[in-house]
């Protein structure tokens, strides 16, 4: 089943005998030195992207993270707390304020809010969603909500960090990163781990697809949605695509005659960034196009459609770059941060991502793609279950705060078990209380559906072996298949 | 917890209004309330023996983290003394009362966030109960003999006996069988090794390939025709040592090394987080480094001004500007984000970099708790960063030379125009209105009554404007508070320029804002300031006026500050000089003094990294007990007595290096040797490194004719397709293209922000400005490419370099194409190359000649009229293939 991988192998030893097959004493020198690599174990030196298999047996082979930076409040969508409302407008009661919190801008006397929502239950297991999500919850069966996700972090910055990097730490990699390292990319002409990014963005910029501490080789490549897809990938004005092949013949004859004079094998990896360079230019296009897609598809995601238009898009590319090898897509859509009128910031918000995000887990499912790809939804914290009201009587001036004891994420596909809801928050939504679920155990049971113990993926960085969950994180067995 | 709460107010504040602060609205945690009355599981009834039932929960639950080999937050549960001693925290156990006692607390998890044990299993309800009985019981632990130095035994290995630690000693130099070879005495320790392992030097690399790689080693820019050309003619023998000597004396010596240093230093011109606002006056520690670089500044005074030069008697201006090193940290201005907590965040960052930079070590590791492998001690840590504890941040007037004069002159004329545009826009009434808005708001942090809204732009205000005497806590809240009449200029200015341009118009109704002409107004103080230009400002620290204490902070969270520790270095490195009153400016003198036998191998080292690639210790981060061991250590010794006794001159380390013959060697892999060294490490060639990012850069402008030479001073932001969309943060990070000659300054000077690095440095490796970094990768990837052939800059580089031939040589083709060859390559091109290019050349022209596409586009916006545009184009195509070569962007 696996077997591609090898086959990848063997392609690169042939494209390195014909690479170098115009000089006459290279390709034995570079045999002789693939073979020196492969036996010393750092045969990846070569193509640090080559395909590695997993460790171990592994349901998912792809990730879409859909990331909503600013964090979506869990109280509003998922997490029903019906006892809340006879709290609404008081103070939380003595029990729940002794409990630990942490706010960036309100105090703990500040009001409960009940949500003004109205919540119904589908699928099989009764799966609970807010009206604010009308075709989501028709995924019922294939989605696991998660809702006792804590972390450490209640700013935007730190925790946007701390939930793709495993730490609020800045220059670590990003989770996507990560993964390339371990299994390196399936694509023959598209970056492994790429970004698609609407909305506003989000707070932590390109640390959320940096490489950190890793060779940069394994960083995400931000797809643009002006000018060029990937940066620099369209010909020089006037240049066509044929004389780019020339050129790049060119290069690459000379490149080779270099190899044969001076025997350094970069040489050769170089000829090779060439060539998967010209098969991006001539591969991106063909991704990007989506006059091949169906009206019933395009129309399922709503990609000619105002608000849904750039978030359809999206992920419509998420399913194509998953089909076409692609390891890891980050989609990123902000900002969820609703300080200030929440209840039309949600809307706005629900409006934009929840037809496409359906259509994409059915349309992953209805092309056998979704038992192997993993999605995740969620944002880097959650939001209080009290009020913050900054102009107070001002109509729409109601939000909710950062809240980081108690939030919901969803999971899809690659050995995730759908239909189920795991963990519980308290009364209020405060504290996860059961079924605690941290950041680390996330990123934990991530790997594991990659076919990795996450204590073993580690990187040798000034003295220390570091690894996504730091020193912590168990793998969720309860979310598991 | 009042307990705690008082700690807390005792330590945390570094003084007392900030104290008040922390307290305030923005910064609020019910952490230290949590839970009085959860119930702790019950004491249990029966007899408690101490070998049956509680030395293998302590054995096989806690001393791993807590036992001889390692004491986690100080604390030892492997004696009776230890446990009652406590840790960090303080006394881990109330004999008698196991209710009111910390480590019961612990491991019964009354607080989510701190369980103890840490991994695994919690205790069972049976396992508290038995251990509160013993504790009530008097916590029992019969006698045994306990080594008491078992630990420092155990850790000494580390601290002792690492070679890295131990002083060094200036070695014999090695004495050869064949001296042919040898022209130093790098040399000497370099073929003593290999003639040990049999093995034999490369021969010299041809002149082309030396000058080619000592202009781009020392200077980083590829030589000229002409100089290549002067270089191979001239026969003395000396020829080399006097390049070298030019290439020394070249101001374009301090751009290279200004690179690596601004790595280590982890330099950006943004604050790096969420918004990323920009730091315009970054540049001007840049320059002061280019500057010390090129006037040959000894290190150990390199090092004195950046760590301390505000502490020195009488310190100039230049020496100030020096500290702006510890100005790179990050800064988060995220609202909501407790700024001690990004105060204590810098601190870490502030000593974390100087333990990298300086001594090679991982000290950061050492924040949270104690590791066994880290010689490094949790408290040891802490009394290193209470030197940086201390500092406070200030931004100065720092004029360059030639910018006074004529600030001077035009100062009278600016004041005038500027108190006209105020008065035409009736500022002073209208700030005068808002600052009776914001004022209480600053003073009245904890007023309900005070909209939200004023109390943020307080918190802006101490971001966003300079304060006097410190910008993070007070900033332009400091100036606010003074009398408008008596408030220094410079700080009045810039008040009220804040408030112009980003803050009123935020408050008030869009159509009075329009009705008062406001943008109006901004676009003429616009114009007026870009008339007469300010004088540069620096970035730097200074002590706090009231300097808060040090604690050790638990878990590295500022808010569990434990026990109070004094500055000092750790005890495995030499004790410091002045112990009665150790400051930033003791601890700097430490770091460069003859004693400390870490910074000046560390640095050789990295000169070392710089011209062979790899260090003699291959982690050159890293000289702690888990790095690497150096190849050659008696030549890391010899150079590292060399360079003191030189009086840390760099200058003539970098000689003495690029003069050697080890340096001097060709760079051909030979197959032979490739399977015994593959890495390289005995040196018996040079290495092929591929060129930094900012070098790619610069070759290509310098090949092209296009490279503005001008040294130092403000950033540049190149041409960016997009521009920044998608990229950054909202619509925060901007990207204004630089025009005119800026387009085509050198890549160290690319403007460094850190959310949205430029494409090209970020695709080549450039590291990312957050942390200090010591050694650049060297990636090969297909975005490599697609930047080399495709981006605009590269593109124009391309257009450039065929101006140039098309009009520096005529002749053939092939005579073209040999000029192209020196041009980009310093080399002429064998046969088979010429060859291949006249192949190309052809092929071109067929394609040219058939496209329908117009071929103007090629060559829009060059100096290439009356050249036919076939002929142009064609031979863009040829100096594009040149920049892409592999040769192109490697250093042979």
């Amino acid at each position: 089943m696996r077997s591609h991988y090898f086959q990848n192998i063997q392609d690169r030893r042939q494209f390195l005998q014909t690479a170098c097959g115009v000089g006459t004493i290279s390709l034995a020198q570079l045999l002789h030195l693939d073979r020196l690599t492969a036996d010393s174990g750092e045969l990846t030196n070569l193509n640090p992207l080559a395909p590695k298999l997993p460790p171990a047996p592994a349901k998912a082979r792809n990730v879409i993270f859909l990331f909503m930076s600013g964090a979506p409040s869990q109280l509003d969508l998922f997490d029903s707390k019906p006892g809340m409302k006879k709290w609404d407008g008081q103070n939380l009661p003595p029990s729940m304020t002794t409990k630990d919190g942490d706010f960036a801008f309100i105090k703990p006397t500040a009001k409960v809010w009940a949500s003004p929502r109205v919540f119904s239950r589908h699928g099989e297991s009764g799966m609970e969603f807010s009206d604010y999500l009308t075709h989501l919850p028709s995924c019922a069966d294939d989605i696991c909500m998660v809702r006792s996700m804590y972390t450490e972090q209640i700013n935007h910055h730190t925790g946007q960090l701390k939930m793709v990097t495993g730490t609020p730490l800045v220059g670590h990699p990003s989770m996507g990163s990560w993964i390339m390292y371990g299994l390196g990319s399936e694509s023959e002409n598209l970056p492994g781990f790429v970004v698609l990014n609407s909305g506003s963005g989000a707070d932590a910029g390109s640390a959320l697809w940096g490489s950190g501490f890793l060779p940069s080789s394994y960083q995400g490549v931000p797809f643009r949605s002006e000018g060029d897809a990937v940066l620099h990938l369209s010909n020089p004005p006037g240049v066509s695509n044929l004389m780019q092949r020339a050129r790049l013949d060119a290069v690459r004859d000379l490149n080779e005659m270099q190899v044969s004079k001076v025997g350094d094998i970069e040489i050769a990896s170089r000829i090779a960034s060439y060539e998967l360079a010209f098969r991006m230019q001539m591969a991106t296009p063909e991704l990007l196009d989506l006059s091949a897609e169906s009206s019933k598809t395009l129309e399922m995601y709503g990609v000619n459609d105002e608000p849904t238009r750039p978030f359809a898009r999206n992920c419509l590319l998420a399913r194509r770059m998953v089909e076409r090898g692609v390891r890891f897509v980050q989609l990123i859509h902000g900002t969820w941060d609703d300080h200030i009128d929440l209840v039309k910031g949600l809307q706005n918000n629900c409006d934009i991502i929840d037809r496409p995000t359906t259509a994409l887990i059915k349309d992953l499912k209805q092309r056998g793609l979704l038992d192997d790809t993993l999605v995740v939804w969620g944002g880097e914290f959650g939001r209080t279950p009290l009020a913050e009201d900054r102009t107070p009587g001002q109509e729409g001036s109601r939000g909710r705060d950062h809240h980081r004891q108690g939030f919901t994420m969803w999971m899809a596909g690659g050995g995730i078990k759908g239909g189920q809801t795991v963990g519980k928050t308290d009364d209020f939504g405060f504290h996860a209380v059961e079924d605690r679920i941290h950041v680390h155990d996330l990123h934990a049971t991530m790997l594991h559906c990659l076919g990795f113990d996450h204590k073993r993926l580690t990187y040798r960085h000034q003295g220390r072996d570091f690894r996504l969950t730091d020193v912590a994180g168990n793998v969720v067995q309860k979310l598991l298949i | 917890m009042i307990l705690k709460c008082n700690i807390l107010a005792k330590c945390v504040g570094v003084n007392s209004r900030n104290w008040m602060f922390l307290l305030s609205w923005f910064f609020f945690t019910t952490n230290m309330a949590s839970a009085q009355n959860q119930v702790l599981p019950p004491a249990v009834e029966s007899g408690v023996d101490f070998a049956r039932d509680i030395a293998p929960i302590l054995q096989n639950r806690c001393q791993s983290c807590h036992g001889p080999d390692q004491q986690m937050s100080g604390l030892r549960l492997d004696t009776r003394e230890g446990l009652l001693k406590g840790g960090y925290s303080g006394p881990s156990v109330r004999v008698g009362e196991s209710a009111a006692s910390l480590l019961i607390h612990l491991v019964a998890g009354r607080d989510e966030t701190r369980v103890m044990p840490m991994g695994g299993e919690r205790l069972t309800g049976r396992q508290i109960g038995l251990l509160r009985t013993w504790l009530d019981r008097g916590a029992r632990w019969p006698e045994r003999p306990q080594d008491a130095e078992e630990f420092e035994e155990l850790r000494s290995p580390l601290r002792k006996q690492h070679w890295a630690f131990t002083s060094f000693q200036r070695p014999a130099i090695p004495l050869l069988k064949d001296k042919r070879w040898s022209r130093n005495a790098i040399d000497s320790f370099v073929l003593a090794k290999l003639e040990q392992e049999g093995m034999t030097p490369s021969p010299q690399a041809d002149r082309s390939s030396l000058i080619r790689r000592v202009s781009l080693d020392l200077i980083g820019l590829p030589p000229t025709p002409r100089e290549i050309e002067q270089f191979l003619s001239d026969d003395k023998t000396d020829a080399y040592e006097r390049l070298v000597d030019r290439l020394l004396a070249s101001e374009h010596y301090g751009e290279k090394w200004a690179l690596h240093w601004l790595d280590q230093a982890r330099f950006g011109e943004s604050d790096g987080y969420q918004a990323d606002f920009t730091r315009p006056a970054a540049w001007r520690w840049r320059h002061w480094v280019i500057d010390a670089l090129n006037g040959n500044m000894p290190f150990d005074q390199f090092t004195i001004e950046q760590i301390a030069g505000d502490l020195l008697p009488d310190s100039t201006v230049d020496q100030r500007v020096a500290t702006g090193f510890h100005r790179n940290t990050l800064t988060n201005r995220e609202s909501g984000f407790p700024l001690e907590m990004d105060r204590v965040e810098q601190v870490f960052d502030r000593i974390n970099t100087v333990g990298t930079v300086w001594l090679g070590l991982t000290v950061g590791c050492a924040r949270c708790h104690d590791h066994k492998f880290d010689p490094l001690t949790q408290k040891e840590y802490y009394e290193l960063y209470s030197f940086f504890n201390t500092a406070t941040e200030v931004n100065i007037v720092a004029p360059l030379p030639a910018e006074m004069t004529p600030y001077l002159e035009k100062k009278q004329e600016y004041d005038r125009k500027w108190h006209v545009l105020m008065d035409d826009y009736n500022v002073h009434q209208l700030q005068a209105e808002w600052e009776s808005k914001v004022l209480p708001a600053c003073l009245h942090p904890d007023d309900s009554t005070i909209d939200l809204q004023w109390k943020v732009v307080c918190e802006e205000l101490r971001f966003e404007v300079d304060g006097i005497h410190q910008s993070r806590f007070s900033g332009g809240e400091e100036i606010l508070r003074i009398p408008s009449l008596d408030r220094p200029e410079r700080y009045s200015k810039n008040l009220t320029r804040y408030f112009i341009n980003y803050t009123f118009g935020r408050y008030i109704d869009k159509k009075i804002y329009e009705e008062l002409g406001w943008d109006e107004l901004k676009e003429r103080l616009k114009t007026l300031e870009a008339q007469y230009p300010a004088l540069s400002v620096a970035q730097t620290i200074t002590d706090n006026s009231d300097p808060p204490d040090t604690h050790i902070l638990l878990r590295g969270d500022f808010r569990s500050p434990g026990l109070q520790v004094q500055p000092n270095t750790p005890s495995f490195l030499p004790p410091l000089a002045n112990v009665n009153e150790p400051n930033r400016l003791v601890f700097a003198r430490w770091l460069v003094s003859k004693e400390n036998p870490l910074t000046a191998r560390v640095t050789v080292n990295r000169m070392w990294q710089e011209f062979f690639g790899n260090g003699l210790v291959t982690t050159s981060e890293d000289f702690g007990t888990r790095g690497e061991k150096p190849s050659h250590p008696k030549l890391l010794d010899w150079l590292t007595t060399e360079f003191i006794d030189n009086g840390w001159n760099v200058k003539a380390m970098h000689k003495l290096i690029v003069t050697s013959a080890t340096y001097r060697q060709g760079s051909m892999v030979r197959l032979k040797l490739q399977s015994r060294d593959p890495s390289n490490r005995l040196l018996a060639r040079q290495a092929r490194l591929r060129l930094s990012a900012e070098l790619v850069r610069d070759a290509a402008l310098a090949a092209s004719g296009l490279l503005d030479r001008r040294i130092g001073g403000h950033s540049i932001r190149p041409v960016l397709p997009g521009g920044a969309t998608d990229l950054g943060f909202g619509d925060f990070v901007q990207w204004p293209e630089s025009t005119g000659a800026d387009k085509y300054r050198r890549g160290l000077y690319i403007f460094r922000q850190r959310t949205l690095l430029y494409p090209q440095l970020m695709t080549f490796d450039a590291p990312n400005t957050l942390v200090a970094h010591c050694h650049r990768e060297r990636s090969t990837t297909p975005l490599q490419a697609l930047t080399l052939l495709n981006d605009p800059v590269f593109f124009e580089a391309a257009q450039g370099l065929a101006s140039r031939i098309l009009n520096e040589r005529q002749g053939s083709v092939a005579d073209r194409i040999d000029y192209a060859f020196q041009v980009s390559l310093g080399r002429t091109p064998r046969a088979e190359e010429q060859e291949r290019m006249l192949v190309y050349y052809h092929e071109q022209k067929r394609i040219l000649h058939d496209q329908p596409e117009p071929r103007t586009l090629l060559i829009q916006g060059n100096a290439m009229s009356g050249i036919d545009p076939i002929e142009a184009a064609v031979w863009i195509g040829i100096s594009s293939v040149l920049l892409n070569l592999e040769e192109f962007i490697t250093r042979d």
